[in-house]
């Protein structure tokens, strides 16, 4: 099938012009201005090997007139979405796992090994094979301190890797059609977790229309199921009164309430990455953090999504309260969650953190809980995992 | 283009905890580690192999051409990363069967031409002990036939599909392109 959109990011991206360079040598890509580079797991390189990887795709870039959005611009799926390439009905590939967090705003985003995008730079098509679908019916509503962080955790725990294995998903449910971009960005980013393919959350209110029409040239109308489409399986949630959660070492889907774990010793906080690095996720933080301070001896990292969110942040007032609190506010990327551009965890080192995985040796050789903003904020200020409301 | 053959033998390597079961949702980070993310030298990847997977971290030392790696459930969840697929063929292992995989490793394996095949009762037959580690087995790519030649027991593998195996057959999916569009 077509694509509307394909990319590669300084991570995968290197291996994309290798390939090309290979199997397609001077040929011209399918349609430069569909194809995109975005860097941003390494950025500014801190590293030759990385500074050498955006050179080779700055280089084919320059040679081929495709457009990068280079180490300043923030986590490429989020820059899609704020740069109005990646909307909805639109497929768009890429060399990011997480690129199903376009489903946010009804777009079917499909992440890629650097075969496959090489392959669609020069053909801009790919093979899909159509997933089953899963409808999750989420009863009930829930407020702070639970966020949409703590929902989706919770759907997590409740699908694990299992029921949702290479399906796709439709979220149903007043939790969900009340959702900001934001909320939409968390809750998609960890289909990926679920092990599915891609998810959607068809119903919206208008207030999602007005936050994003600055992104648009067309209105946003997302896709709806149709009237006589089958689901493989129809899975009903309650959410009603949901407490802040969080997933312990060292799978996602080891999903514990926040009261279970009072006690537990963090070292370090990160509040960023693609599934919690928007101005809303921030804003969460500073709710919790302002006017306090991070506990002595804990260090909290901040890692806006984007270049965007960091003006926001900057100009509500956000990065100000999350600063005086002790926070160390880092440039937008991937930074806390790969071997990236602010730092790892020590052997010993408990880490609380926004981002989505948790794996062994994924972040440095310490342990990482998942967690929402404001949990991940409360537990800096107390140095152990802990709810605003234990504040 | 040289087509691949259906046909496999070899030895295998049951991929399993310290009580013997086969270890589930091995990740993208577990098979190839995101610190070694900037190599692009295929022949630089096969030592980080399993390299961050407990119990498991000298296996590029152990690896021979040819072997089979027995692996359970959503093998090489997480990342997009083709490093993780590259990693096995730069052993030159022969093949990976798993009850299921991640959804973009198992793309990214049979459009190099690796092949990544699924056997539903795979837990059951190491827990049973029909497949252990040494044993030589052939499989049948094509009609999803398995064979343990050292026990002598048979056992079935979800074939391909149709779009996969022309994928697996033509080398991988540039080769295939090359059939498909007549301009590239």
């Amino acid at each position: 099938m077509e694509l509307d959109v394909r990319s590669a990011r300084d991570f995968g991206g290197p291996n994309v012009v290798k390939n090309y360079e290979r199997e397609y040598s001077d040929l011209p890509l399918a349609d430069s201005k569909k194809t995109f580079f975005t860097f941003d797991l390494c950025v500014p390189a801190s590293s030759l090997k990385y500074a050498d990887n955006q050179q080779i795709c700055r280089h084919f870039a320059q040679k081929h007139d495709v457009k990068v959005f280079d180490v300043n611009k923030g986590i490429g799926s989020h820059v899609l979405i704020e740069e109005g390439l990646a909307g909805a009905n639109a497929t768009v590939v890429g060399t990011d796992s997480h690129l199903n967090i376009l489903g946010a705003v009804g777009c079917f985003g499909q992440g890629m090994g650097d075969v496959d995008i090489t392959f669609a730079f020069r053909t801009g098509k790919t093979w899909f094979e159509v997933p089953e679908t899963i409808k999750v019916l989420l009863k009930g509503r829930f407020s702070f301190p639970a966020t949409a962080k703590d929902l989706t955790l919770f759907i997590l725990k409740e699908l694990g890797t299992k029921r949702a294995a290479l399906k796709a998903m439709e979220f149903y449910g007043e939790s969900v059609r009340d959702l900001s971009l934001a909320g939409r960005i968390t809750l998609c980013s960890m289909v990926t977790e679920m092990a599915g393919v891609t998810g959607f959350i068809p119903e919206f209110e208008n207030s999602l229309r007005e936050e994003i029409r600055g992104f648009y040239k067309t209105k946003f109308i997302p896709p709806q199921a149709d009237d006589d489409c089958s689901y493989s399986e129809v899975i009903e949630i309650s959410v009603e009164g949901l407490t802040p959660l969080v997933a312990v070492p060292f799978s996602p889907i080891n999903v514990k309430r926040v009261s279970e774990l009072q006690g537990a010793k963090i070292h370090s906080g990160f509040i960023g990455s693609c599934t919690n690095g928007r101005t809303e996720d921030f804003a969460l933080a500073a709710r919790v953090l302002k006017g306090k301070k991070v506990k002595e001896g804990v260090m909290l990292k901040i890692v806006p999504a984007t270049a965007l969110v960091y003006e926001e942040i900057l100009r509500q007032g956000i990065l100000e309260d999350l600063f005086k609190a002790g926070a160390i506010i880092s440039n937008p990327g991937c930074g806390g969650c790969a071997d990236g551009h602010i730092g790892l965890t020590g052997e010993g080192e408990v880490q609380i953190s926004t981002g989505n995985r948790n794996f062994a040796g994924k972040q440095g050789k310490g342990e990482t809980y998942l967690a929402s903003p404001a949990v991940v904020a409360a537990s800096c200020i107390l140095g152990e995992i802990a709810s605003p409301e234990d504040l | 283009m040289a087509e691949k053959k259906t046909i496999h033998k070899g030895k295998i390597w049951v991929i399993s905890d310290v009580q013997g079961n086969l270890i589930e949702n091995i990740d993208t980070d577990q098979i190839y580690h995101n610190a070694f993310l900037h190599i692009t030298e295929l022949s630089q990847m096969g030592q980080y192999a399993l390299s961050n997977l407990e119990g498991w971290k000298d296996f590029s030392k152990k690896a021979r051409p040819g072997d089979v790696l027995v692996v359970g459930r959503n093998f090489g969840a997480g990342s997009s990363r083709q490093q993780a697929v590259d990693c096995f063929i730069s052993l030159k292992i022969g093949m990976i069967l798993a009850p299921s995989f991640g959804a973009i490793y198992f793309r990214n394996a049979l459009n190099s031409g690796f092949p990544v095949m699924k056997c539903s009762i795979l837990k059951e037959l190491v827990r049973e002990k029909k497949l252990e580690t040494e044993d030589e087995i052939q499989v049948d790519i094509l009609e999803g036939k398995g064979l343990n030649l050292s026990k002598n027991i048979s056992f079935q593998i979800e074939p391909m599909s149709s779009v996969q195996f022309d994928i697996f057959k033509s080398g991988n999916l540039f080769n295939y392109g090359k059939t498909i569009f007549k301009d590239i």
